[in-house]
């Protein structure tokens, strides 16, 4: 039973290894941005005026809110999109239809985020425009990041739904259960891990998508609440600010990579607390 | 697809309807797309654009070493990440339960891995591959990056699959006395293979759609590399550049973005083929 | 399985090879009787890259045993990188700072900076102060200058960009004072969001827009106090917005990077630099 052990620890030490990168990266964030941290108070990211690192203000609040906002409103849409486009493959659709309609979803994950933002910008914002100026604002952020995580969610509903528990599934229609009660009370709590899941490293996605919000967004400091108003994400902060920022303004940039990754924590904390409290009732 | 018995209930016409609404819609919303990008990309595709060098920043000429730049980089990210990703869900599903620390550390630390930028996780491997282990910029620091950015799929996918085994499979193995090691590799694994499938599909699809991250790894060097450790432009970067940061480039990024759209499908076509052979040789 | 493993061990032993190939890229010599050999990297700014590649290219072309790297990840970079010697030689799109007294620069090209509206806006010119009022958000709508009734859609540059700065010091504005409607970082960009937004006005790099002007992008510069905005007036030196786009090293230069700037500064390749949309400074 030796091999055994020596799996259980190999398999040990490739787990951690796995995860190694992460830790790897955050000591990174923090030691580039210790510099910002030692010569400018965190007062200076709730109460100052606007986000000009060149010249001292540092105001990162509106910026958290619009990667908060416009990541959550992209998980609203995509997250229904997701899961019907799911339940269409595995139960409603024919099968001429469904597997060509898998290939495209599969596809669809592949591209890459710029030509989504290509797309936004020349096709959305200039509709968005029309509503209101100018076009680039947080809900065109949203929709083009809908485009972007809803594939991945597809699949990994798709995945959690061939998943389930067979037995039971046999016992439900023998039962005489209709198929949407089937689908309610059998198939999806079977299939909620993975549709967590899926959700999780979505939304995680969603927070870090840099290019395409870039693009889209307008980025701009500020956080009406006003959906079709510009706002700036902390990773379009970096990705715009990142080419020419020198020293100070670059160690800046590094801390809204940090407190993205605090949000993300908390966030990640939240809904294991949510998790556990759905199990239990 | 799950055959389910058919009724004529309310719930079922809603769920019914609103899922073909969805699947329609996103379906019009690729055609749309799809076309958009032939439209535009038809006229420079030959068989000329596939084979030779990019000239004149890429406004001319072909695609080639972007080609066997993002191949090089797909496989050597999937031949870490896989291998890794796989060893890692196993111990998480058959060696831990949900409530364990270690295994809570990993899923979450998992999930942040997930949601790191694309460009920070570029600068990370910037000064991680590229200039602290020296291998400066080349396509295997580019895939390494890739490969941990596309692990918290892999990971994830396959540990759920493996878990939603129900535990009978197990008993039945060790009551036959089949050692742990004979019991995941040739039971388990084999049972987990569309959850394996999903992974890598997952993983190729992030892999191709990456660019912030290879900007800074894998590099803009339109050469075609010689190595591994040879600079190299992935085709995502390629578009990237040539949409929006070359004047007068778009004709050439929309021809990449047909290519990368059938690379696409030739892979995942591929691994759905190699999938069910693989299915076919284990249900003998 | 077995498939499984076959695969395993096929990329590794490519991986191993490809390892193995690295000595010997140098070791075969070209038939070019040209002595100069080895490998530069430069990296810096995105606008110059596609140039340098380009230039990189050629001198690549005649002398085979030379490998220039050509990679982005902005000016910054571009001077840190060579401060701590990572690359031989960065690309930066600006003047030096005076804090920047360890390295020398090589100006490469001007590139100058220009207003620019959609093609369909009535206004065919603007003073300075009245650009000046429209960036800070005196003047909102078209129609006070002789336009349409729409509100005035300001584009302005990200923080810290060579473009911004030479914008805020010729019009003596500071950048908190400035109230835009949206921010962008790249050229393309904003002649992008230009094109598409009939009130919207942006200031971008000329050989950018002329470029696409050239390509039927509907977008039109405007001309500063009665001076077209165009490559021919940069390079007279009457137009006055300019920004220079420099080579910059530190401490003495390698045979290498001698020979290539040299070669950036031969005015056989004016042609190339204008090809970019660059104003060439040829060398007394």
């Amino acid at each position: 039973m030796s091999r055994d052990k020596a799996l259980h620890y190999s398999l040990k030490f490739l787990a951690g290894l796995s995860v190694s990168s992460l830790l790897f990266i955050i000591f990174y964030l923090v030691s580039e941005s210790s510099i910002i941290l030692q010569e400018v108070s965190p007062t200076h990211f709730l109460f100052d005026n606007n986000w000009h690192p060149t010249e001292g203000e540092f105001l990162i609040l509106p910026i958290v809110l619009g990667s908060v906002f416009i990541a959550f409103g992209a998980m609203v849409l995509s997250i229904p999109l997701g899961i019907l486009s799911a339940i269409l493959c595995q139960f409603y659709a024919p099968v001429w239809f469904s597997k060509p309609y898998e290939r495209i979803i599969e596809i669809l994950s592949g591209i890459p985020s710029v030509v989504f933002g290509f797309w936004g910008v020349i096709i959305i914002v200039p509709l968005l425009a029309q509503i209101e100026a100018p076009g680039t604002s947080m809900l065109a952020g949203i929709l083009v990041l809908t485009f972007i995580i809803m594939p991945p969610i597809v699949l990994i509903a798709n995945n959690a739904f061939i998943n389930i528990d067979k037995i039971q599934l046999q016992n439900a229609m023998a039962l005489g259960m209709s198929r949407f009660s089937i689908i309610r009370y059998i198939i999806f709590p079977n299939a909620k891990r993975g549709l967590l899941t899926g959700m999780i490293l979505q939304s995680g996605r969603a927070i870090g998508e840099t290019l395409a919000v870039l693009m889209v967004c307008g980025n701009v400091v500020q956080f009406t609440g006003n959906i079709f108003d510009p706002i700036r994400t902390l990773t379009s902060n970096i990705a715009l600010e990142m080419a020419y920022a020198m020293d100070l303004h670059r160690s800046a940039l590094f801390l809204s990579g940090l407190i993205l990754m605090i949000v993300v924590l908390v966030l990640i904390l939240l809904s294991e607390k949510l998790e556990t409290s759905t199990k239990s009732s | 697809m799950i055959i389910l018995p058919t009724n004529r209930n309310l719930a079922d016409q809603v769920l019914k309807f609103s899922s073909w609404f969805c699947g329609l819609l996103i379906i019009g919303f690729f055609c749309y797309l799809f076309i958009d990008i032939i439209w535009h990309g038809i006229e420079r595709l030959s068989l000329n654009f596939l084979i030779s060098d990019p000239a004149n920043a890429g406004r001319q000429g072909g695609i080639a070493p972007m080609l066997v730049s993002t191949l090089l980089l797909l496989i050597i990210c999937i031949s870490i990440a896989l291998p890794l990703g796989i060893a890692c869900a196993i111990y998480l599903a058959e060696y831990t339960n949900e409530h364990m620390w270690f295994a809570k550390f990993i899923r979450h630390s998992l999930a942040m891995l997930a949601s790191v930028p694309s460009i920070v996780m570029g600068m990370f491997g910037y000064a991680f591959f590229v200039i602290a282990l020296n291998f400066g910029f080349s396509i295997l620091s580019g895939a390494l990056t890739l490969a941990c950015m596309v692990l918290p799929f892999i990971i994830r996918s396959i540990e759920d699959t493996l878990r939603n085994i129900p535990q009978i499979h197990r008993l039945n193995a060790s009551a036959l006395g089949l050692s742990k090691w004979r019991c995941i590799f040739q039971i388990l694994l084999p049972m987990a293979g569309h959850g394996i499938l999903l992974a890598l599909v997952l993983g190729i699809g992030r892999a191709m759609a990456e660019t912030a991250a290879l900007l800074y790894t894998a590099g803009y060097v339109t050469r075609m590399p010689d190595t591994v450790f040879d600079s190299g432009r992935s085709l995502s970067v390629h578009i990237f550049d040539l949409s929006m940061n070359v004047p007068g480039g778009e004709p050439s990024a929309y021809s990449s973005a047909l290519v990368l759209v059938i690379l696409l499908l030739l892979i995942n076509a591929s691994t759905h083929w190699m999938a069910k052979k693989i299915r076919h040789r284990s249900n003998k | 399985m077995t498939i499984f493993r076959t695969t395993l061990i096929i990329t590794a032993v490519c991986f191993l090879v490809a390892c193995n190939n690295q000595q010997s890229t140098f070791s075969n010599s070209g038939a070019s009787a040209s002595s100069l050999a080895g490998k530069l990297i430069v990296t810096g700014s995105s606008t110059i890259a596609p140039l340098a590649a380009e230039l990189a290219k050629q001198f690549e072309s005649m002398h085979s045993n030379v490998k220039i790297d050509v990679q982005t990840g902005g000016s910054s970079r571009g001077i840190s990188d060579v401060r701590q010697q990572i690359s031989d030689i960065g690309m930066v799109s600006r003047q030096l700072k005076a804090a920047e007294t360890d390295l020398s620069s090589h100006l490469l090209a001007k590139d100058g900076v220009s207003i620019i509206v959609h093609k369909n806006n009535p206004i065919s010119e603007l003073s300075e102060q009245q650009i000046k009022q429209i960036y800070l958000g005196e003047i909102t709508n078209w129609k006070k200058l002789g336009g349409h009734d729409v509100k005035i859609t300001v584009i302005n540059k990200a923080e810290g960009r060579s473009t911004l700065e030479v914008f805020l010091k010729h019009f003596q504005l500071k950048n908190t004072a400035i109230k835009p409607t949206i921010i962008i970082g790249d050229n393309e960009q904003a002649i992008k969001l230009v094109a598409n937004n009939t009130s919207a006005i942006a200031y971008v790099s000329i050989g950018t827009a002329e470029y696409d002007i050239a390509l039927n992008v509907p977008i039109r510069t405007l001309p500063l106090n009665g001076i077209e905005a165009s490559t021919k007036t940069v390079l007279s030196n009457q137009f006055p917005l300019s920004r220079e786009l420099n080579l910059i090293t530190k401490g003495e230069l390698s045979t290498l990077s001698k020979a290539f700037i040299e070669y950036t500064r031969n005015s056989t390749i004016s042609s190339t630099i204008e090809e970019f949309g660059f104003v060439p400074v040829v060398t007394r």
